[in-house]
């Protein structure tokens, strides 16, 4: 049976008819929209690899039918950048080092930048790499990612300061 | 055309240039978008999705497959099965040199290990494949399973490693003992673990009549091009292979797999490009692993806590079929002066995928049962561990008597235990606190890893316009191939990194060798030396020999090559750009090769190996057992430091992957089925960001003249050696409880209040 | 995954009439059905997805003092409700040490009630498992079983139930509302999960159909938000199961406890309410004696099912901290490292 489902993906409304409601979220993109910097670590929800942000909010998109998002805002790692401007987050993650193989790497951006709108962890390591530990990097590169978050976090507090001054 | 364009960071995002400069990443920019293109993220047109169907039985033979059910799924196109599949040139378990992995390509029925490929499913779409491999539902004939390491018949095999002798002794180590003042006996297991790059082994292949594309990650294009050459009966030429990013390989994507074969194999059947990836699941088995070990050590010491004998046993496991020894008790080889010295070796065989080279491959096993005995035997001694360690500093390499090419481990001990205040450790357990009641406890490991090379090939040429092009199918799996070898590329051809066209990462690019052994920078690096080196020698030839240039007559000695120029060494006033000697020339582009290889002599004359200290800060609750690593500081020699910044991240990978050795990573098999019984991310541990406590590593000058021309020593895998010691004996200072069995468990931890 | 049929139903009757069918199954968030049904342990032939129905994501105080949280409301939603985590904050720090952000976000309160066990023989599916396909055998039993239940499992059936949420909820009393064919009903949220018995695949008191609409917390249990802990070993530091943890309550009044709650998780295949332990802690006076009395009686009946006697020990030894930290008072913020053992880590060493 055939669904017409319609998101909007990066800022732009995208209306298909999804043959199989097997898809998830993750091969949705991955498979059908060719938006590929997501990616598929464990799709069990168990690595982070996948995460995107539907709606505002940071999940696994391993684990979400695409079906059921009908109407969904999604952010990937592609809509992030303005062109040649990267995101504050991605930019420190390439100051800190904050990733080796880069294959965890759009997971933990997306994570990230969830976990900066989520406002839980504020400018605390130790909080950082509690809602960070969703993504799982295997080369190590946990102490970069953690500074490259901090400092994206401090600019953001700072933009706010002046902006509220 | 370069297959992959890097865009260079922004200006603010750089921080040097070349050789010793602390560059982040030129491939950045890409890896931070999404842009960067791994293996599966590639959609050539007309593409099927491929599936594997794989066995839950350890040990038997697939009795029947039901191939309609799977047909009859929506989207399936075919069923690749023993009976239905293209046929291989050769058989793929002949093994036509040391670096061939046996493979199962449904060459029959019969089942040697849980997850082994019986059968793939193509299909128009990845669910419709996934379904189909479901549907198979087979049926087994079931044989008995082998697990564990008293499975069998133990033996002594032929080579442990890759290529090194089972056993290996210098002096007498019962007389030693027998004389020995204080001696201990202890005998520590370590798991079977797997390697778990985050990106799941992945291939997209299509054929073109004869011609063959493939994307997928290696860590050996070469030795994988050979291999599909002869699996598939095509020559070299007619095969191109693209690997511009790995997402981790750790060992594991260092031999052509069975998996991958199969992609080539369902590519062919159907007559269409096929991408098959691996289920995380599926990465249990077919694509390698750490076998487990049992580790018996005996030391005796004098009455000055010198080494009078150190005998390192271990006991591992291979596949079956085929052969890999983890050469865990060759850890003791390098680091501690014992006047007798013997390691030794013996296996069973048992119903798994055949072992493989994991990051430091014997090293990390052996390191953390030595380091952990020499921490028993300094306590034993009533010894600090780390003065015991340097009474027992071996000056040359104690198995041989080699004098090393370099090392700085004496400066190492010093300045870790500095910068982690090691000096106001207690000597016994169990004597420090936090405020919060837990349990405190430092301990240390002495990190050392061989300073390999292996052969290389590089092509460097200058052109017309002055810059510069630099060819090597160099690998980046995370350690900053496409950063570190571009810097060195840059200072071997005189030019600034952003003017040279540095191409890696595919098959028709000259051969990097292998991405193992910690040898890639300093292999690939020394063909790009040499290469850079050769062409700027042409370019001198033509200026020196042209009395229009004002070089002529200065003699290839005679000139230096910086910044885009030919410098008269004894006269900088003198000098003229390559862009200038080229276009008077009239050539286009002069090109030279060059290449990185081993030296015979000076490996015959001196020991070459990297070393480190690591020291590490546990805290254990005392009722819970629950244990958090709190501080961990590294020194590390490992001779030229390329890159500052990316070496200091593959040390701190290599330091977490020794706390995940310690606290984490095992992989439990049911010992009746043989079946991996936490073969997926959520059970299998491995660290979390918050298990990673904040990292320190120093890294110590040290100047070799000899391992290399470049004195590059590698640092992909030291640092899980000694770590995962430290750890351990870090755990035993803060409860008073030696665990022997690896990782630590929360059980072994409540014994005591 | 096995072909299904999708359908988004209009409103809860339909919902219900929709899921009453052989082979239906609610779909909510899905963080734990997709799961199971890409491992092939849950086929089933319909899902009737709840996520788009009205009405049921709602946090509200009711006239009596109780609180009701709709099924559809996120754990982190609840968990990031300030009002809630004041009131009840040993269930906020539990929402919180369980799973990832990621999957908090996309997890619902409805689905994590009736999240499946984590047992490696019930997700491997080729192995015998009771609970997957009734009278088919246990392979747990002789197999790898170190995390499995001590306490209330039998010879069909050793899981556990692995949520961290239902631990604290069961300890308060917690009350589920369900809509089924025959209208609304609740029940105590501790009688929702079954023991095994000799019928594990019998897992909850729920009827085709039934749909929980909302977990509701009685009055009282505001009464313990100044001394309310949930304490969880794991072997991560975070993103890990419990090996074992407990949720621990205390109303003190005057110095001694007026009434206690207490409930373990990891232990069983339910939340366990150790009833008898709060009963020795009425009108005492909290000293670390009466917690070790109360972890007794707590693990009372307990008995290895396999190679996990530590986790009786373990048991007793966190119901006794977990005690402690209540006793001690409900920090003023939640710890940067929800309900870890590591969650005050930071100060002086000393010998």
């Amino acid at each position: 049976m055939n669904h017409s489902i319609s998101l909007t993906v990066n800022g732009a409304r995208r209306d298909f008819v999804l043959d199989d409601p097997r898809v998830t979220l993750l091969d949705l993109l991955r498979e059908r929209l060719h938006l590929t910097g997501t990616k598929k670590g464990c799709d069990r929800g168990q690595c982070g690899a996948c995460t995107i942000l539907v709606d505002g909010k940071r999940i696994n998109s391993c684990l979400a039918l695409a079906i059921s998002h009908d109407g969904a805002d999604i952010l990937t790692i592609e809509g992030v950048a303005r062109g040649d401007q990267l995101h504050p987050v991605q930019a420190a993650f390439i100051a800190h080092d904050g990733f080796q193989c880069g294959f965890c790497t759009p997971g933990q951006i997306m994570s990230a930048i969830g976990m900066m709108r989520e406002g839980q962890a504020g400018n605390d390591p130790e909080r950082v790499r509690e809602c960070m530990s969703g993504n799982l990097c295997r080369c190590g590169a946990y102490a970069g990612i953690v500074d490259a978050v901090l400092e994206a976090q401090a600019g953001m507090d700072e933009t706010n300061q002046r902006r509220s001054a | 055309m370069p297959e992959l364009n890097l865009t260079s960071a922004p200006a603010h995002l750089r921080h040097g240039s070349n050789i010793g400069q602390p560059l982040t990443r030129r491939d950045g920019i890409l890896k931070v978008k999404g842009q960067a293109t791994y293996a599966a993220d590639n959609h050539p047109p007309g593409m099927l999705f491929a599936v594997m169907a794989v066995s839950s039985i350890a040990h038997g033979r697939v009795v029947s497959l039901d191939v309609a059910a799977a047909k009859r799924h929506p989207g399936v196109v075919d069923v690749m099965t023993p009976d239905h599949k293209p046929q291989l040139a050769i058989d793929p378990d002949i093994k036509t040199n040391p670096f061939v992995f046996r493979m199962e390509v449904l060459q029959s029925n019969e089942v040697r290990y849980a997850n082994q490929p019986i059968a793939v499913v193509i299909a128009e779409t990845l669910e419709g494949a996934t379904e189909g491999a479901a549907l198979l539902a087979p049926r087994y004939e079931v044989l008995p399973a082998l697990v564990g390491l008293d499975a069998g018949e133990s033996y002594v095999p032929p080579v442990v490693g890759v290529g090194n002798p089972a056993e290996h002794h210098h002096g007498d180590v019962e007389a030693g003992l027998a004389s020995a003042e204080r001696q201990i006996e202890a005998v520590y297991e370590t798991p079977p673990q797997y390697h778990n790059a985050m990106e799941p082994h992945a291939i997209v292949a299509s054929w073109d009549g004869d011609n063959l594309s493939v994307d997928m990650p290696t860590q050996g294009l070469m030795l994988s091009l050979a291999r599909i050459a002869e699996l598939f009966g095509v020559t070299h030429d007619k095969i191109h292979i693209r690997s511009p990013f790995l997402g981790g390989g750790f060992g594991s994507k260092g031999l052509m797999a069975g998996p991958p074969t199969l992609g080539i194999m369902a590519a062919k059947l159907v007559g269409r490009p096929v991408k098959l990836v691996l289920r995380r699941e599926q990465m249990y088995g077919p694509v390698g692993h750490r076998a487990p070990t049992r580790q018996r050590l005996r030391l005796g010491t004098d009455g000055e806590g010198r080494l009078t004998a150190l005998d390192h046993h271990a006991r591992t496991v291979s596949s079956i079929f085929d052969d890999f020894y983890e050469p865990a008790a060759d850890a003791s080889h390098t680091l501690y002066a014992a006047p007798a010295i013997r390691t030794s070796h013996d296996a069973v065989r048992v119903n798994t995928g055949t072992p493989l080279f994991m990051r430091a491959p014997g090293e990390a096993t052996g390191s953390i049962a030595l380091e952990s005995a020499i921490d028993e035997m300094a306590s034993a001694c009533g010894m600090d561990p780390l003065a015991f360690r340097l009474k027992n500093y071996a000056e040359v390499e104690p198995m041989t008597g080699r004098p090393f090419s370099s090392k700085a481990l004496r400066a190492c001990y010093e300045q870790g235990a500095a910068r982690f205040g090691w000096a106001k450790r207690p000597v016994q357990p169990r004597q420090m606190r936090d405020d919060a009641g837990l349990l405190v406890g430092w301990g240390m490991g002495t990190a050392t890893f061989p300073a390999l090379m292996f052969q290389a090939e590089a092509r460097a040429a200058i052109r017309r316009d002055g810059s510069g092009v630099m060819e090597i199918g160099a690998h980046d799996m995370g350690q900053g191939a496409w950063t570190a070898l571009a810097q060195i590329a840059a200072d071997a051809v005189g030019l600034d990194i952003d003017r040279v066209e540095f191409k890696a990462g595919t098959s028709d690019l000259p051969d990097a060798g292998i991405a193992g052994g910690s040898a890639h920078t300093a292999t690939a690096g020394a063909a790009i030396h040499s290469a850079g080196a050769a062409v700027i020698a042409e370019l001198a030839d033509l200026a020196t020999n042209d009395e229009r240039s004002p070089l002529f007559g200065a003699g290839n000695a005679g000139v230096i090559a910086r910044e885009g120029r030919l410098i008269r060494r004894d006269d900088e006033s003198r000098s003229e750009s390559y862009a200038e000697i080229l276009a008077r020339a009239g050539v286009a582009e002069i090109e030279a090769r060059g290449t990185g290889a081993p030296n015979p002599a000076a490996m015959e004359q001196y020991a070459m190996h990297a070393h480190g200290a690591v020291f590490a800060e546990a805290k254990v609750d005392p009722e819970l057992g629950q244990v958090r690593v709190t501080r961990m500081v590294g020194a590390f020699a490992a001779g030229r430091i390329v890159n500052p910044r990316l070496v200091q991240s593959q040390l701190f990978g290599g330091m977490i992957w020794g706390l995940s050795f310690a606290l984490h990573e095992e992989a439990v098999t049911d010992r009746r089925s043989g079946r991996i019984m936490n073969a997926n991310l959520g059970e299998y541990h491995i660290p979390v960001n918050a298990d990673v406590p904040p990292l320190d590593v120093i890294t110590v000058e040290e100047h070799d003249p000899h391992v290399n021309a470049l004195g590059i020593k590698g640092v992909g895998e030291i640092g899980i050696t000694g770590s995962a010691g430290a750890v351990a004996n870090a755990v035993w200072h803060a409860t008073g409880v030696r665990v022997r069995r690896f990782p630590i468990r929360i059980e072994e931890l409540l014994t005591q209040r | 995954m096995k072909q299904f049929d999708y359908v988004r139903p209009g409103t809860i009757a339909e919902a219900v009439a929709a899921a009453a069918r052989p082979g239906a199954v609610y779909l909510a968030a899905g963080t734990n059905l997709l799961d199971l049904m890409k491992g092939g342990v849950s086929r089933p032939d319909r899902l009737v997805d709840v996520t788009h129905l009205d009405g049921l994501d709602g946090i509200e105080t009711l006239a009596d003092g109780s609180l009701r949280i709709g099924a559809l409301v996120g754990n982190a939603d609840l968990a990031h409700d300030a009002e809630f985590a004041r009131s009840y904050p040993a269930v906020t720090e539990a929402l919180l040490s369980g799973a990832s952000a990621q999957l908090r976000n996309a997890a619902t309160v409805g689905g994590n009630l009736l999240q499946r066990t984590r047992c490696a023989y019930f997700y491997d599916t080729a192995s015998r498992c009771n609970k997957r396909e009734a009278g088919s055998g246990c392979d747990a039993r002789d197999g790898e079983n170190r995390s499995h239940a001590v306490l209330g499992w039998s010879e069909s059936c050793i899981a556990t139930h692995p949520s961290d949420f239902c631990v604290p909820l069961v300890a308060l009393d917690a009350v589920v509302e369900i809509e089924g064919r025959s209208g609304r009903r609740e029940i105590a949220l501790d009688e929702l999960h079954r023991l095994p018995g000799d019928a594990p695949e019998r897992e909850s008191a729920l009827e085709p159909g039934d749909l929980i609409v909302a977990v509701r917390l009685p009055p009282a249990a505001r009464g313990f938000a100044a001394h309310a802990r949930y304490l969880k070993v794991r072997e991560r530091t975070s993103y890990a199961f419990a090996v074992v943890s407990a949720a621990a309550a205390l109303r003190i009044e005057n110095g001694r406890i007026a009434e206690a709650r207490l409930a373990l998780g990891g232990v069983a295949a339910k939340p366990w309410r150790a009833r008898a332990a709060e009963d020795v802690l009425r009108n005492v006076v909290p000293t670390a004696d009466a917690f070790q009395e109360a972890a007794w009686r707590a693990l009372e009946g307990a008995k290895p099912s396999g190679d996990n006697a530590f986790k009786i020990e373990l048991a007793r030894r966190i119901v006794v901290r977990a005690l402690l930290l209540a006793a001690a008072g409900t920090p003023a913020r939640m710890p940067a490292l929800p309900a870890s053992p590591f969650a005050s880590t930071s100060g002086a060493i000393h010998a």
